[in-house]
């Protein structure tokens, strides 16, 4: 019982534009990527169902923030990134990957086609530096940083969708999934996604930070609940939604991770990481990241050993494992040979000392059931 | 900012942030929880593991883990003793830590083995010091 209540405004760390909002509704902060997260409010688990059964609202400005522009935009982000992006239309966004030559993925990120020949990027907060080198390092100037200049929201929660509209307007209510626009609000401009990280419905804004408190304000006053990082976390792994540092990092190729449908080979494009992740591919993989749910009560914590049954040698660690409000049950992911990682296969899982039965399932651990 | 933490006059406490409570009729046997700033500061509880009926437990030593939404506590045993009782309604609402610390949420039911140990454990006031610095 000795957690600090974190309370207090940590030395070099970063701060976000909100900060007092999240004070103003009780929040407890704590670093994460050089930056002070709330990282809950009420509690986690109420914020969790918030999410999963109204909406609910998330401060996610510490993510990397870039936009690019020009003529040849698309093949020089391509050339870059493992999706090819040079096939979304304007107004439509993708999941993609920034990999080494070897295969391995340096970022997970997601990639925004906007009107004219401009495009954003969003980029995950540990990696922001060196990715944002990335795109400097092929587009030069025409690339820039707006982390600081923006604020960015994500509004998930089957609600989500309605309270957006209502807050933002017609343009947002009537967007597809993984769509984007980007409009007028009160004086300033807001890029709008269909896109999130929870598994659920709803849309991620990117906002200037003059407009970022009335927004926010907005939707707390629609009724969105505020949801810190714990809660983002519980949902994104409940979701099988993999974390960058956690679940993949740059000696984890896409494959491994279940990401091959954020690699395009078949357009013959150069890119970063082609040769090696062509050959990944066509090569018969040792490990595969597996999905564990514990088959009695107990929590499952990213690092615990996973070890063959009945006093088996350990053969992976979890790269994330949490308390799933949802299944009131242990979750977690860890990359296990892929002979051994078959649904339905048993493993157990050392927790501190004690052997807690998991079993091998598919993803995700949670699917919303839609009327 | 600092929430306004309950801390009953009438039970005794650790440096851990364990409360006890001396039972009036068997007074060789006390309650044992974690308090109203322990369970505001591990979050959610979402599953305990409870020594079982019959085992021992030491003062000052672990006799039990508290799993949050968040992260895994420690609980530790204010005094010596053989744990007689476990509250069982933990294993279905675990939120009653949170909701009932002194209440619905306790843990253990110990019957000490030296209850000269109790003279080691900190009062209201001085748990209530405690936390002030916190």
């Amino acid at each position: 019982m000795t957690e600090d209540g974190g309370t207090g405004a940590g030395r070099g760390l970063r701060q976000l534009t909100l900060r007092d909002r999240h004070e103003a509704l009780g929040a407890r902060f704590a670093p994460f990527a050089g930056w002070e997260m709330p990282l809950q409010y009420q509690g986690i688990v109420g914020e969790h169902h918030a999410v999963r059964d109204r909406v609910g609202v998330f401060d996610v400005s510490h993510l990397g923030r870039a936009l690019v522009q020009g003529s040849q935009a698309g093949p020089l982000l391509r050339s870059v990134t493992t999706f090819d992006v040079t096939r979304l239309v304007p107004g439509k966004a993708h999941y993609s990957l920034y990999c080494n030559e070897a295969g391995g993925i340096d970022d997970d990120v997601f990639v925004y086609r906007l009107a004219g020949e401009r495009w954003a990027v969003v980029h995950n907060a540990s990696n922001a530096d060196q990715d944002f080198d990335r795109l400097r390092s092929v587009f030069g100037d025409d690339a820039s940083e707006i982390t600081a200049d923006t604020a960015m929201l994500a509004v998930q929660g089957p609600d989500a969708m309605s309270l957006l509209g209502s807050v933002l307007g017609d343009a947002v209510a009537g967007l597809e999934m993984r769509s984007c626009v980007e409009l007028d609000w009160r004086g300033g401009q807001v890029m709008f996604a269909r896109t999130g990280y929870t598994g659920e419905d709803g849309g991620e804004c990117i906002i200037g930070v003059r407009q970022a408190a009335a927004l926010w304000d907005a939707l707390i006053e629609g009724g969105a609940s505020p949801a810190g990082l714990g809660a983002r976390d519980t949902l994104r792994l409940e979701a099988a939604l993999p974390l960058y540092g956690n679940d993949l990092d740059a000696a984890t190729s896409p494959y491994e991770a279940g990401l091959g449908f954020a690699v395009t080979l078949d357009d013959g494009a150069p890119f970063t990481g082609r040769e090696a992740l062509a050959e990944a591919r066509d090569r018969p993989r040792t490990r595969r990241l597996a999905h564990l749910v514990a088959r009695r009560r107990g929590v499952l914590r990213t690092g615990y050993a996973v070890h063959a049954p009945d006093g088996g040698d350990p053969v992976a660690r979890l790269t994330s494992g949490s308390f799933s409000p949802s299944l009131r049950l242990g979750i977690g992911m860890a990359y296990l040979p892929v002979e051994l990682a078959k649904t339905g296969a048993r493993f157990d899982v050392d927790v501190r000392g004690r052997m807690l039965p998991v079993e091998v399932v598919r993803r995700p651990f949670y699917r919303k059931s839609r009327e | 900012m600092k929430a306004d933490y309950e801390v009953p006059d009438n039970l005794l406490y650790t440096d851990e942030h364990e409360w006890l409570r001396r039972d009036e009729e068997n007074p060789d046997q006390a309650t044992i929880g974690i308090t109203d700033f322990a369970q505001d500061n591990v979050g959610d509880v979402v599953y305990l593991e409870l020594p079982p009926e019959g085992d021992s437990v030491s003062a000052g030593e672990t006799c039990g883990e508290i799993e949050s939404a968040k992260t895994v506590s420690d609980l530790y045993a204010p005094v010596d003793g053989v744990v007689v009782a476990t509250n069982g309604d933990l294993e279905d609402q675990p939120e009653l830590v949170n909701d009932s610390p002194y209440g619905d949420g306790w843990m253990i039911r110990v019957r000490m083995a030296d209850a000269a140990q109790l003279d080691d454990l900190l009062d209201a006031s001085a748990y209530r010091a405690l936390i002030e610095e916190h």
